[in-house]
């Protein structure tokens, strides 16, 4: 689960890291009331969507005035940002973040993430900040610090000031980092995360050592424990349809293409996907509609699939194992009569009873395309967009 | 020979009296699996599908001589699970859960670094050796008896490799789910090794899927070994897009790092024999054993 940068920034001020005196504001007036609130009379105004590169797409902007405060957020709310995260259709800013101003003299990068390699924590720092971690990693790994975080003891103080040190911090600099560093280690332990962000982190002209942006992801395994986390979701930020599908415990990714699939298992979902594409198709989505494919689980993922306009065929994809295909099979017929679905759906049922199950299929009214074959069933799906479309 | 379950395996189910851990038990007797006994704090002194039930490992071990566990404990509480196991002697631990948090994952990845026992999962469907053992949640009867290892980080995907192996009239020697999670208790590489020493096992299938580094660790490995047997991979996700948790809570491709492309070209240089179509598999890796034969 992603935030927004204010809560990070919120979730940091509990927990020690120093960051710039700040409030959100969800209209133009909570904007001003933020700024009558900040002493300095330069303000920093952040559009507020979960997605990097806002400065570059205009989501980041000076105001030196209340006048200035009142124009810049007229123009950021509903504006539609697009950045190299959000993809083409970009996001619709509805939150900002009113900051005082500050006078950067240094950006530095701090950040804490699984290595999966060393099945432990790293915790990162470069002393170039305020860029792509990723482009710094390819171009000039040598300018990334890394500690790896032992589970019995935690990021030690030790280890803090090595990091400290490495960013080439002096005197009473190196305190705050070191205070910034536990304390970061401190939120990710205490909430669960899988990613925690400071790009940049800043020294300011005053020897201040500022958490200048915050971005934290959460694991969502994590999340049982952490019931307050939940009422910082933002459901404008998902797709709504992918929203839907959570509620009704299916896994649904939507992505361009036109064939829509209903599989069980995620990695049969993926293999399916890259099959369709391999004999000219494109994808729809990705579905994982679990173990126990039923009635219900089956119309529900009718129902979110056909949500999609650009869906011309529907491939279902399903190894029954444990769940038997007639089992399945009588699922989708259920399912069938109760959605109303206008484009072809090709039915792969492979497994424990799975000749019962195409009888099933072959001997109902309904109009399906039944296959056997994994091959057969995706070349059928592809083609099936392809006479859609004639 | 096959590898890691057999005949000898004297099975415990932590979770017996749940009801997964119910269902797929009685699965497992009714593949043939010995399974002689279940854990369920506070129903100690139980008898549950015929089994008698422990409120702890060690007494269950004590009592029965068991030296595998399965564990069918929800999520909250598996990690502790997986440790109790091993504290108690178990040597192969196979965790089923789904939903561990990464952080417990963490703990226990560092609590097993200097014991003996062996964690295969989490998240995984778990091992079978066809007609001795099945371990975890897996059809039994699409699987037969033979030469062609199957290790996978996914699963109904497994089960589809096994299905296309079988039709091919090869069947399995031990077919092992090594789960879906960014950390994980045995990898590919651990596996390899494995399958390197058994004498039934001619030719391998590895399913790997985007993020991580596990698929490019192990072409590595293979070409810093002398490994002779025939693999045939498969890397599910070729279509997925970046930064997106495919199901799986270790398939996602994050930094640009984890791609299936990336993972096919470490593959092919370490002449591995990927197929980019899944209903390949089977075929490819009868070809294969043709031609080494």
């Amino acid at each position: 689960m992603k935030i927004h940068e204010y809560q990070a920034k919120g979730l940091f001020r509990a927990y020690g890291v120093a960051v710039p005196e700040g409030y959100p504001a969800f209209s133009v007036d909570e904007a001003l009331q933020a700024y009558d609130k900040l002493e300095s009379k330069t303000v920093v105004i952040k559009a507020q969507i979960h997605a990097g590169g806002r400065g570059k797409g205009g989501g980041v902007k000076l105001a030196h005035s209340r006048d200035e405060v009142r124009e810049t957020a007229q123009s950021m709310l509903g504006m539609r940002l697009v950045t190299h995260q959000t993809g083409p259709e970009g996001k619709i800013v509805q939150r900002l973040l009113i900051e005082s101003g500050i006078n950067i003299c240094r950006e530095l990068y701090a950040g804490i993430v699984l290595d999966r390699a060393a099945r432990q924590y790293v915790f990162m720092v470069s002393t170039e900040g305020g860029v792509e971690i990723e482009k710094v990693a390819a171009e000039t790994p040598e300018r990334i610090i890394k500690v790896w975080i032992d589970p019995a003891t935690g990021l030690t103080p030790f280890q803090a000031r090595k990091l400290a040190f490495a960013l080439e911090l002096e005197g009473d600099q190196v305190k705050q980092a070191v205070k910034v560093f536990m304390a970061l280690w401190s939120v990710f332990q205490a909430k669960d995360c899988s990613l925690i962000e400071i790009n940049p982190l800043v020294v300011t002209d005053e020897n201040r050592v500022l958490a200048l942006d915050a971005k934290i992801n959460f694991d969502d395994n994590g999340l049982f424990r952490h019931p307050d986390l939940l009422e910082l979701r933002d459901f404008s930020e998902d797709n709504p349809a992918e929203t839907e599908a959570a509620r009704y415990k299916l896994n649904y990714i939507k992505l361009d293409g036109n064939v829509g699939c209903m599989v069980n298992g995620a990695g049969l979902a993926m293999a399916t996907m890259d099959i369709i594409k391999l004999y000219g198709g494109e994808p729809a989505n990705f579905l994982d509609v679990g173990g126990v494919a039923n009635p219900e689980t089956v119309a529900n993922g009718f129902k979110i699939i056909l949500s999609d306009p650009n869906v011309k065929s529907i491939l279902i994809n399903i190894f029954g194992g444990i769940v038997r295909c007639d089992r399945v099979a009588q699922g989708v017929i259920k399912a069938m009569q109760t959605v109303n679905v206008k484009v072809p759906v090709i039915i792969r049922l492979e497994g424990t009873n799975a000749r019962e199950a195409a009888d099933l299929l072959n001997n109902s009214p309904l109009d399906f395309i039944v296959s056997t074959g994994f091959k057969d069933a995706a070349q059928k799906a592809v083609k099936a967009v392809v006479t859609e479309a004639t | 020979m096959s590898i890691l379950v057999n005949n000898d395996t004297r099975l415990i189910i932590q979770g017996i009296t749940g009801q997964e851990g119910s269902f797929h038990g009685r699965q497992m007797i009714d593949y043939g699996t010995k399974v002689v006994g279940g854990v369920t704090p506070g129903k100690g002194g139980q008898t549950h599908l015929g089994v008698p039930v422990f409120n702890t490992v060690a007494d269950a071990i004590e009592q029965t001589n068991a030296n595998t566990s399965v564990i069918f404990v929800p999520p909250a509480f598996a990690a502790d699970a997986i440790m109790e196991a091993a504290d108690a002697g178990i040597r192969l631990i196979i965790c089923i859960t789904e939903g561990i948090p990464t952080k417990d994952m963490v703990t226990v990845n560092n609590y097993l670094k200097d014991r003996p026992a062996r964690l295969i999962g989490p998240n995984c469907p778990g091992v079978i050796t066809p007609g001795q053992a099945k371990i975890g949640i897996m059809p039994g009867f699409i699987h037969t008896p033979g030469t062609v290892a199957i290790m996978s980080r996914s699963g109904t995907l497994t089960y589809e490799a096994v299905h296309q192996i079988s039709a091919f009239g090869l069947g399995q020697s031990t077919s092992i789910g090594i789960g879906g999670d960014p950390i994980i208790g045995t990898t590919f590489i651990d596996l390899l090794e494995l399958f390197a020493e058994d004498d039934e096992t001619e030719g391998i299938v590895m399913i790997g899927e985007i993020g991580g580094t596990a698929e490019e660790e192990s072409a590595q490995w293979v070409r810093d070994h002398d490994f002779t047997k025939p693999i045939v991979a498969f890397i599910a996700g070729q279509t997925a897009p970046p930064g997106r948790r495919m199901g799986h809570a270790g398939a996602i491709i994050a930094g640009g790092k984890g791609t299936a492309a990336e993972k096919m070209k470490a593959l092919k240089a370490a002449n591995i024999r990927v197929v980019t179509n899944p209903a390949d598999i089977g075929r490819t890796m009868a070809e294969e054993l043709k031609s080494n034969s």
